[in-house]
């Protein structure tokens, strides 16, 4: 039995009708708004998926709780509310695979841990394949992936049509047919802002303090050159371990204290339609056209594209980006074309120079980067596991060593381009 | 979609334009430079909050190659292209 159990209201029936018959009045608050001290042991500044998950690890595995979640706006108003919740582990390199299937893995145990619904649904993905240079790479991917436990099956394009009827598209006539497809049966989807709101309820209910509303406009060094703190909105906060989880502004942070590093911040297209009936029980994902999409318990088409070439820390999107990736997504799926779109919106994430994360302790001592997170959404409990576990015991965690920054000194790539829509 | 200054056809729309990239520093010689400063040249690119300095190519116009600078906040192009070819 963890230890936050003790002074954290649970949810389950029993909380449920006991509430309902005291009229709802005993809901506590699902974490506090504390003061912010001037020092603690550990800073960590995002409170996104891996700013909790990192906080939520250094408190569960290495009792470390004197620490602050430091966020510019809103508890998991970033990122994590932006992406399109694919969770999966259909990777390419050694490095990566077992990384990934470590997060499916937890993914599907969180929701009985935090004693948070994520409504995690696995739900299976789908790839439709278009041409047969793409096939060859997933195939190859299908064979490393075998040796980690994570699942790859090729099917026909007849097999794939029975379990997508709505794909009538890319027939033998079309510029693209579809040459057949395969099976990822790991992945899932679940709800985004349980994740963050699990995550921020476990470790408030351990002591870690979350300030939202506190933008870090500064990293501080000492003397030695070693990591001091941060500067805030709200006044100087010090610490001897700093960790930035702040996705497009990783670079903007870390050149505050003269470090440059390999990544570029990018922004991501992704739309709803409105709820229709039942139509796609599997996620979708047309790598050849640049599209993906799956329907939400809701009955809301999820659909993202590829991103905007040039770099940009926009939260909104480009018209010709958006509609590029709808007439792809018609090219394959045309009855979608009577789908009315509710909501687009962008997001600014960074992308390494490989295509893989970063986390790191960097050449400023003390001062810890987890960055990179194109398609950081699915990675986020073996995120924070792993660099929870740096940062207390200043050794990399044996999944997560080879995405140090050392790797970039020696040229030694873990080259993940094309197995995102980064493309 | 930006609309972008070509120096013989005027303002274009970026989609008849290929994104070149950033603009980085020129190529030092490997064997006359430290490691340090390689790797860097070859990993890192600007990545700053505001305007960055990028190429890109007329492929569907005229076929030249220009150089602006873009903010990365706005997509304002805030100084057009100086060059041309």
């Amino acid at each position: 039995m963890v230890k936050y159990m003790h002074n954290m209201q649970r949810y389950n029936v029993a909380s449920l009708i006991w509430q309902g018959l005291n009229k709802h009045k005993g809901w506590t608050r699902a974490w506090r708004s504390p003061p912010l001290k001037d020092r603690y042991e550990v800073i960590v500044i995002g409170a996104g998926g891996h700013g909790l998950a990192t906080a939520y690890y250094l408190a569960k595995e290495h009792g470390i709780t004197n620490v602050a979640v430091l966020e510019r706006g809103w508890l998991g108003g970033g990122n994590i509310a932006r992406n399109t919740v694919t969770v999966r582990s259909n990777y390419m390199r050694d490095a990566s695979i077992p990384f990934y299937v470590k997060s499916v893995e937890m993914f599907e145990g969180l929701t009985d841990e935090l004693n948070f619904n994520l409504m995690h649904s696995k739900r299976t993905m789908i790839d439709v394949v278009q041409t047969y240079p793409k096939m060859r790479e997933l195939r190859r991917r299908q064979l490393t992936m075998d040796i980690y436990g994570s699942t790859y099956r090729q099917i026909s394009e007849a097999e794939l049509r029975r379990r997508v009827p709505a794909l009538t598209g890319g027939g033998p006539d079309a510029r693209l047919p579809v040459i057949g497809g395969m099976v990822h049966t790991d992945a899932g989807v679940n709800r985004h802002d349980a994740v963050a709101w699990g995550y921020a309820r476990a470790i408030d209910a351990m002591g870690v303090d979350i300030h939202q509303q506190t933008a870090v406009t500064q990293l501080i060094r000492a003397q030695d050159g070693s990591i001091e703190g941060v500067e805030t909105a709200r006044g100087t906060v010090r610490a001897d371990k700093v960790v930035v989880a702040v996705s497009g502004h990783t670079t903007t942070l870390t050149e505050t204290a003269g470090l440059k590093l390999p990544l570029r911040t990018m922004n991501l297209t992704a739309f709803v339609s409105e709820p229709v009936k039942p139509l796609v029980d599997v996620i979708v994902n047309c790598p050849d056209s640049g599209f993906y999409f799956s329907q939400s318990d809701k009955g809301e088409m999820v659909i993202g594209g590829a991103p905007d070439m040039g770099q940009s820390f926009r939260r909104d999107i480009k018209q010709h980006v958006f509609e590029d990736t709808v007439t792809a997504m018609l090219s394959l799926f045309p009855s979608f074309k009577r789908l009315k779109l509710m909501r687009q919106w962008g997001g600014h994430l960074d992308i390494a120079h490989d295509a893989s994360p970063i986390m790191d302790q960097t050449d400023v001592p003390g001062l810890f980067i987890t960055a990179g997170w194109w398609g950081g959404y699915k990675a986020i409990p073996a995120g924070g596991l792993t660099l929870a576990h740096l940062v207390a015991t200043g050794r990399p965690h044996p999944l997560m060593a080879p995405f140090t920054l050392s790797r970039f000194r020696h040229l030694d790539y873990v080259m993940e381009t094309g197995t995102t829509t980064a493309r | 979609m930006l609309l972008i200054p070509c120096p013989f056809c005027g303002p274009r729309n970026e989609s008849e334009f290929a994104f070149g990239g950033p603009v980085k520093p020129d190529r030092p010689d490997p064997n006359a430079t430290s490691d340090a400063d390689w790797v860097a040249h070859l990993t890192q690119v600007p990545n700053p909050l505001g305007p960055v300095q990028e190429r890109w190519w007329h492929v569907r116009g005229c076929g030249t190659w220009l150089t602006i600078w873009r903010d990365t906040r706005t997509h304002d192009i805030v100084e057009g292209p100086a060059d041309a070819g």
